[in-house]
């Protein structure tokens, strides 16, 4: 009995062992389409601000490998201990109950590899943090559910726009449920783009996997965050806080472009969208 | 060790009076592992029926639940499917945490076990014990009966998720009365929790028999001892709480609305001074379970006792000060998020010497792989996993990524659905026999761990590739991409449901074959006091105090 028992053991161990590879690997998912989600994805999408790439480095090179050894490591202990000190091995339980070295080590090695750990991710944080001089600035209105966007007047723009999710009947051939949206909002690549971050009912998040953007919209409050797009393309962000029954159905869209396109696509805006936004407005002032 | 003498049962109530007006800590005890069995069952449906919706992408079977269970007009039917989900996660988080685990670990383990592990005849308070149980009943019907009454205009149920955050819990997102359902039940299952606190307290340090001091106590009475700190400290906070939400919502006042001056954020610092405290309440009981477990089995006292006690009360200080962890992404100052991801990343060092103490307890000792020996070495492993991505989302600059995303839902999945679970189920296998004075089947219980095992894995394993790819938490529908993982997912529940009613058919094969455990089953390494009482113990125990000499443990 004892003995099909330890079988067992030992075989779901291993079965689990092999398992933790595959978080380990995760990192080198397949390069695909950026911007949106990979199908059967394992790892963190393709980053493409600094910031992101340093979220990337971070779980990738540091948090990743440490936690995926770790992992291991008690694993292991678990599996010799049990097969090492079963009845059958050893019938005769030992009396050790101390063993002051032991637990100043297991002690003291948590907290080196936690001060390891803290260096990298507090430099990232502040970078995160810190909203460095931006040369556009966005202001993003979190709705239920859909989201507003103001481009500022004194930066070509002056004009706001919502932007709603396209709903399946009206997709496109290319176009993905749930994510693409009727108006998309541009960006400049390789500038720094500040985000203020507000809402107009009840709290939403706006997040861009890409970007490791992640912020949330909280009525009453101006949120900033920053990111700066190194590569063109189209990225996907979706809501990333639970904010009614169509929480799911807000997604985001921004797309980044050239300097030359930005600014035709602000002249262009200027007139689609005169007059726009109103609804944005009523909101406001309703509340 | 200690001896105990039991004279026969005098004053026993028999039928509606035992149960209905019980003061008997071993009743109230049983009645609290009913309640939270019910709790859990239904919280475990709900769950299920979460990962058939996300099996395949799309809205599938939310609206006809809606039509079936809240009567939803079919026209309106998709948007009800859609607020049902948002319901559905709510109340799944509600029951888990308020009406499964802490009902059947503190409440129901803490009552049978304490005193008698302490020597006591009684929990201090009998009377007190009566109605913090009762109180949890009106509480758990007034949470099922909130998912039947209006709340967003035109839906039934709260479904704002288990935090509760205003604007969506106060009038503007939930005018109708289903979240001052919620609220109210809050507000029994706290008052409940505090009496049932504050009566362990004063049992734990009034009523140990001589020689029992507290550094003799086993771990289990420990970490109860610590879990009671914690319920009396932060408990009032959440009662305080959704309090002002309730006279935000009904009375005028603002203190959630900005616009009269409140502010939004104030409620989540309070709600997580409250939440985050409660995590560890519902897993220290856990981990007091798996020291006597692996003590018992390992036929060893556990290793580093004094470090096993403190590295608790340690987490309990800790844990009470990490609590914004939470609110990484709400827009907090650079010097906030620093210090809340260095004290949240500390706590790992106590969880690091829990796990290696176990460890090494077993180091040296002649294991036998009893099934409760079985789901406590389970428990060490998913329970390391979860503490290792713990460390990963203590990061504020990590977070970022991950934040209301499904790597947070595989994470404390793996500390609570699998940790508290695992811990929840070593703990029944222990004690049933006691409790019972019946052996449960040996293979069914295996059969039952290695189905939940390999379950939850699969259920909650691929939840951290969803995670990392982006997908946010608590969507009933999400892009194609992540179809592959999350029917994986899915699938892993039909282990998890197997396993649930292989529990069951335990529970009837043993009281069906009345296999008798006597005193005590578990041989040499069973040492705390309720293996000197015959199985079941009597009405009353101890009637004579046992004498404590050496290591209680």
């Amino acid at each position: 009995m004892v003995y099909v028992n330890r079988q067992m053991l030992t075989r779901g161990a291993l079965a689990a062992a092999a398992g933790i590879p595959a978080i380990l690997c995760a990192g080198a998912a397949l390069a695909q389409a950026e911007g949106q989600p990979v199908p059967g994805g394992l790892g963190l999408p393709n980053m493409v601000t600094p910031v992101g790439l340093g979220t990337q480095q971070l779980y990738n090179m540091v948090l990743m490998p440490i936690i995926s050894f770790i992992a291991l490591f008690v694993l292991g202990l678990l599996i010799y201990v049990c097969y090492r000190f079963n009845e059958q091995a050893n019938p005769i339980p030992s009396k050790l109950t101390h063993n002051t070295p032991l637990e100043i080590i297991w002690t003291l090695i948590p907290v080196l590899i936690l001060l390891f750990i803290s260096v990298p991710s507090l430099r990232l944080l502040a970078e995160q943090v810190e909203v460095p001089e931006a040369s556009v600035t966005i202001k993003v209105t979190g709705n239920q559910w859909y989201w507003s966007y103001k481009y500022p007047e004194d930066q070509g723009g002056g004009f706001g726009f919502d932007q709603m999710m396209k709903p399946e009947s009206e997709l496109q051939p290319g176009e993905l449920r749930l994510l693409t949206v009727d108006n998309e909002a541009l960006v400049p690549v390789n500038e720094v783009i500040a985000v203020h971050i507000t809402s107009n009912d009840v709290i939403h998040a706006f997040g861009v996997p890409s970007f490791g953007v992640r912020m949330d919209a909280i009525p009453g409050r101006l949120n900033q965050t920053w990111f700066k797009v190194e590569k063109e393309g189209v990225y996907y962000g979706q809501c990333y806080f639970i904010c009614g029954k169509d929480h799911a159905y807000m997604p985001i869209v921004i797309r980044a472009v050239s300097r030359e396109k930005y600014n035709e696509w602000l002249a262009e805006s200027k007139q689609k969208f005169a007059g726009a936004g109103a609804r944005v407005r009523i909101a406001a002032a309703s509340r | 060790m200690a001896s105990s003498t039991t004279a026969g049962a005098h004053d026993h109530p028999r039928g509606l009076r035992r149960f209905l007006f019980s003061t008997n800590h071993k009743d109230i005890g049983t009645l609290y592992i009913i309640l939270g069995t019910i709790g859990g069952v239904v919280g475990f449906l709900l769950s299920l029926g979460m990962r058939l919706e996300l099996a395949y992408p799309g809205v599938q079977i939310f609206p006809g639940l809606a039509e079936l269970l809240q009567g939803a007009d079919p026209s309106m039917a998709l948007d009800a499917g859609k607020n049902l989900y948002n319901v559905f996660i709510t109340v799944h988080g509600v029951l888990m945490i308020f009406f499964m685990a802490m009902p059947i670990l503190i409440g129901g383990f803490g009552n049978w076990f304490v005193p008698i592990m302490i020597g006591a005849p009684d929990m201090a308070f009998p009377r007190l014990n009566n109605i913090s149980f009762w109180l949890l009943v009106s509480a758990l019907v007034l949470a099922v009966i909130s998912m039947f009454v209006e709340g967003a205009p035109g839906m039934r149920g709260f479904g704002g998720g288990w935090t509760f955050y205003p604007p969506l819990s106060s009038n503007t997102g939930t005018p109708g009365p289903a979240m001052d359902f919620v609220i109210l039940a809050l507000h029994l299952a706290g008052a409940s929790s505090i009496l049932g606190a504050i009566n362990f307290i004063t049992t734990i340090f009034n009523m140990r028999a001589p020689g029992m001091t507290l550094h003799r106590m086993p771990l289990f009475v420990w970490s109860i001892l610590v879990t009671a700190f914690l319920l009396l400290l932060v408990l009032p906070v959440l009662a305080g709480c959704v309090t002002m939400l309730l006279t935000d919502r009904n009375f005028g006042t603002m203190f959630y609305d900005p616009a009269g001056g409140g502010d939004p954020l104030l409620f989540q610092h309070l709600l997580w001074f409250f939440g985050h405290p409660e995590v560890y309440i519902v897993i220290l009981p856990g981990f007091g379970i798996i020291s006597q477990v692996v003590s018992t089995f390992s036929k060893k006292p556990v290793f580093g006792y004094l470090g096993m006690a403190y590295a608790m009360v340690s987490i309990g200080v800790l844990g009470s000060i990490v609590w914004a962890h939470h609110m990484y992404t709400v827009g907090m100052s650079l010097n906030a998020q620093r210090y809340f991801t260095l004290a949240t990343m500390v706590i790992a060092v106590p969880t690091g010497i829990k796990i290696f103490s176990w460890i090494a307890t077993m180091w040296g000792g002649s294991i036998s792989f009893r099934a409760p020996m079985v789901w406590a070495i389970g428990f060490i492993f998913v329970f390391t996993m979860g503490g290792i991505t713990g460390v990963v989302l203590a990061n504020a600059s990590a977070d970022k990524q991950f934040h209301e995303g499904y790597y947070v839902v595989a994470h404390f999945h793996y500390t609570l659905s699998l940790g508290a679970v695992f811990a929840l189920y070593a703990g029944f296998y222990y004690w049933f026999p006691k409790m019972s004075g019946y052996m449960y089947s040996e293979t069914l219980a295996k059969a039952n761990f290695w189905l939940l095992f390999i379950g939850v894995n699969i259920v909650f394993f691929p939840q951290h590739f969803l995670g990392l790819g982006g997908m946010p938490r608590r969507y009933i529908d999400y892009p194609d991409a992540y179809a592959l993982w999350n029917m994986v997912s899915s699938f892993g529940m039909i282990f998890v449901t197997l396993s649930l009613i292989v529990w069951f058919y335990v529970i009837i094969d043993a009281f069906m074959k009345k296999r008798l455990a006597g005193a005590n089953p578990w041989g040499v390494g069973a040492t705390t006091l309720e293996w000197t009482l015959p199985s079941p113990p009597p009405f009353h125990q101890f009637q004579v105090l046992p004498r404590i000499s050496g290591s209680g443990r």
